[in-house]
C-alpha cells in the first residue's frame, strides 16, 4: 500500500476511509429501520414517540461505529494480529497462554455490547429490588458483571489455546460445559440465570471476535499436523460458554 | 447543552474502559516481545477513534437502540393493539402474540445476514474450506437459526415458561447433532452461536424482551425479559450444523450417482 505523503493527503484518505464505513454501518442499520418502519405503517399504525430524539440516537450510533470500527482497524487489531502471531511462534507457553487470557479480558472488558447491557441488567435488579436502588451499588452490580464476564473470557481462551496446542477435540470440552451449565442452573437463583444464559451471546462481538480469530487461526497455523478449520475455530464458543457458567456463580454470591 | 454534557459524561467513563486494554498491548509489546511499537502515530489515532466512536455509540444506544426496541415490543403486545381494548381479556391466548413473534423473528433475520463478524467468519471458513461450503449458504443459514431462535423466545416470554427448559433442550439436540454432524464444521458451528450476537442486535433484541414484560400481564423484568441473546446463540449452532449436514447428503448423493451414470 502507497501511503500518501502530503498532510493533506492523508486527511482525505482518511476521510474517503471514514465515508466508507459509514456506508457500512449505515447499511447494518438499513434492515433493521426498514423493518421497523414496514411495521409501524402496516402493522402497527399509530403515533411513534420521540421520532426526533430516536433519529439524533440513530445518527450517533452510525456515527460511533464507523468510528470505533475505522480506529479498530488502524490502531488495535494490525497490533494485535502481529502481537497474536509473535506470541504463537515465540514458542514460550506460559506467555502465549498469559497473553491469550490477557487479550480475552481486555477486548471483553471494551465490548460495547456488554457495558450497554450489564447497565440495563443493573437497572432490572435494582427495579426488582434484588440488588439496592441507589447508583453506587447499581454501578458496582454492573461492574462486578462486566468483570465477571471478562475473567470467564479470559479462561475460556486460555482453555481453549491449551486445547489447540494439545489437539483435543472440540465436542467432549463444549459438551462438558453444557453439562456443568445444565447442573449449576439448578442451584443457581433464578434472577440470575437469564442475563447469565445471555451473557454467553453478548461477550463476543465487534472487538473480541476478530482478534480471537486470529489468535487461534495463527495458532493452529504454527502446529505441523493442525488443520486450520478444525482446530483454529472454536475459541469464540469457549468464550459463549464460560460467561455463562461464571455469571451464575456470581448470581449465587451476589444474591445469597 | 444536554446532549454535550451527556457526552463528556460518556466520554470520561469511555476513557477509564479503554485505558486497561491499551496499557496491556503497550506492555506486552515492548515488556514481553521487546519490539519497538509499530506506527505508533497510528495507533494512538486509531485508540482516540476507537474511544470517540463508542462514545457516541453507547450515546446513541441509549436513545435510540433500547427505545426503539422497547417501543416495538410494547406496541406490538399492547392490548389495545392486539385486543382493542384497555386491558387483556381474561380468555387471551399465546397465539394472540402473534406479530410479536413474527417481529422478532423477522429482526433476528435482518440483523443477522448484515453482521459484519458473521460475514468476516463465514468468508474465512469458505477460504479455510476450500470452497466446500458456501459463505452466503452458511450466512443464511446462520440467519435463519437467530430468526427461529428469537421467534421461540419471545413465545417463552409471552408464555412465561422457564427459559432453562428451552435453552437446556437446545443444548440436548446440538449434542446429538455433534455426533452425526462432519467433523470440519463442528467448531465452526459452535463459534457461529457467539458471532451472531453484535455490538447492534444486543441492545435491540435485549430491550425487545424487557419491553415485552412489561406490557404481558404477570411476567417479571429479571426473570423473563432475559434469555433472548441466550436463544439467538443456541439456535444458529443447530441451523448450521443442519446445512452442514444438508451440504453432505447432498455432495455424496451427487457423487454416487456419477459413479453409477
Amino acid at each position: 500500500m502507497d501511503e500518501p505523503n502530503t498532510f493533506s493527503g492523508q486527511i482525505t484518505k482518511m476521510f474517503k476511509v471514514f465515508a466508507i464505513h459509514i456506508v457500512g454501518s449505515f447499511r447494518d442499520l438499513v434492515p433493521i429501520m426498514g423493518l421497523i418502519l414496514v411495521f409501524q405503517l402496516v402493522v402497527v399504525r399509530q403515533p411513534f414517540p420521540n421520532v426526533v430524539d430516536m433519529i439524533i440516537g440513530l445518527v450517533l450510533v452510525i456515527l460511533g461505529l464507523a468510528l470505533f470500527i475505522m480506529g479498530l482497524e488502524i490502531g488495535l487489531f494490525p497490533i494485535g494480529e502481529t502481537m497474536a502471531e509473535a506470541f504463537a511462534r515465540k514458542g514460550s507457553l506460559f506467555w502465549l497462554l498469559l497473553f491469550g487470557f490477557a487479550l480475552g479480558f481486555s477486548t471483553t472488558i471494551a465490548e460495547p455490547a456488554l457495558i450497554a447491557v450489564t447497565k440495563e441488567a443493573s437497572v432490572v435488579a435494582a427495579k426488582g429490588k434484588f440488588i439496592s436502588a441507589d447508583s453506587g451499588s447499581m454501578k458496582a452490580y454492573a461492574l462486578g458483571l462486566r468483570i465477571t464476564v471478562a475473567l470467564s473470557v479470559g479462561v475460556a481462551i486460555l482453555v481453549g489455546l491449551i486445547r489447540i496446542l494439545k489437539g483435543w477435540p472440540i465436542q467432549v470440552l463444549i459438551i462438558g460445559g453444557y453439562v456443568v451449565v445444565m447442573i449449576i442452573t439448578v442451584f443457581a437463583p433464578k434472577e440470575i440465570i437469564g442475563i447469565a444464559y445471555d451473557s454467553g451471546g453478548v461477550t463476543t462481538s465487534t472487538v473480541t471476535v476478530p482478534l480471537v480469530t486470529a489468535l487461534g487461526v495463527g495458532l493452529a497455523a504454527t502446529i505441523r499436523g493442525r488443520n486450520p478449520l478444525v482446530d483454529g475455530f472454536g475459541l469464540i464458543a469457549f468464550a459463549s460458554l464460560l460467561p455463562m457458567i461464571f455469571v451464575m456463580l456470581y448470581g449465587m454470591v451476589v444474591f445469597r | 447543552m444536554d446532549l454535550i454534557t451527556k457526552f463528556t459524561n460518556t466520554l470520561t467513563l469511555t476513557v477509564k474502559d479503554i485505558l486497561p486494554v491499551l496499557a496491556l498491548l503497550v506492555f506486552f509489546q515492548l515488556v514481553i516481545l521487546r519490539k519497538p511499537l509499530p506506527n505508533w502515530k497510528r495507533v494512538t489515532l486509531g485508540f482516540l477513534f476507537v474511544l470517540l466512536g463508542l462514545t457516541l455509540f453507547l450515546d446513541g444506544l441509549e436513545m435510540a437502540l433500547f427505545p426503539l426496541g422497547k417501543v416495538m415490543a410494547k406496541q406490538l403486545s399492547a392490548p389495545e393493539f392486539i385486543f382493542g381494548t384497555k386491558t387483556v381479556p381474561s380468555g387471551a391466548a399465546w397465539y394472540n402474540y402473534f406479530w410479536v413473534f413474527v417481529f422478532g423473528a423477522l429482526i433476528g433475520f435482518a440483523t443477522t445476514i448484515a453482521e459484519p463478524a458473521l460475514i468476516a467468519v463465514s468468508f474465512k471458513a469458505q477460504e479455510v474450506s476450500r470452497g466446500g461450503l458456501n459463505q452466503w449458504g452458511l450466512r443464511l443459514a446462520v440467519a435463519t437459526g437467530v430468526a427461529i431462535g428469537i421467534g421461540i423466545g419471545t413465545f417463552r416470554i409471552v408464555t412465561g415458561t422457564p427459559l432453562y427448559l428451552y435453552i437446556i433442550g437446545g443444548y440436548v439436540i446440538v449434542m446429538i447433532q455433534t455426533i452425526f454432524a462432519p467433523r470440519e464444521i463442528i467448531p465452526l458451528a459452535y463459534d457461529s452461536g457467539g458471532v451472531t450476537t453484535s455490538t447492534v442486535t444486543v441492545p435491540l433484541v435485549a430491550a425487545l424482551g424487557l419491553g415485552l414484560t412489561e406490557t404481558v400481564p404477570g411476567r417479571e423484568p429479571a426473570i423473563d425479559g432475559f434469555g433472548l441473546i441466550a436463544f439467538a446463540s443456541v439456535f444458529p449452532i443447530m441451523t448450521m450444523m443442519g446445512y452442514a449436514q444438508i451440504v453432505q447428503w447432498i455432495t455424496k448423493r451427487r457423487l454416487r450417482t456419477t459413479r453409477e451414470g
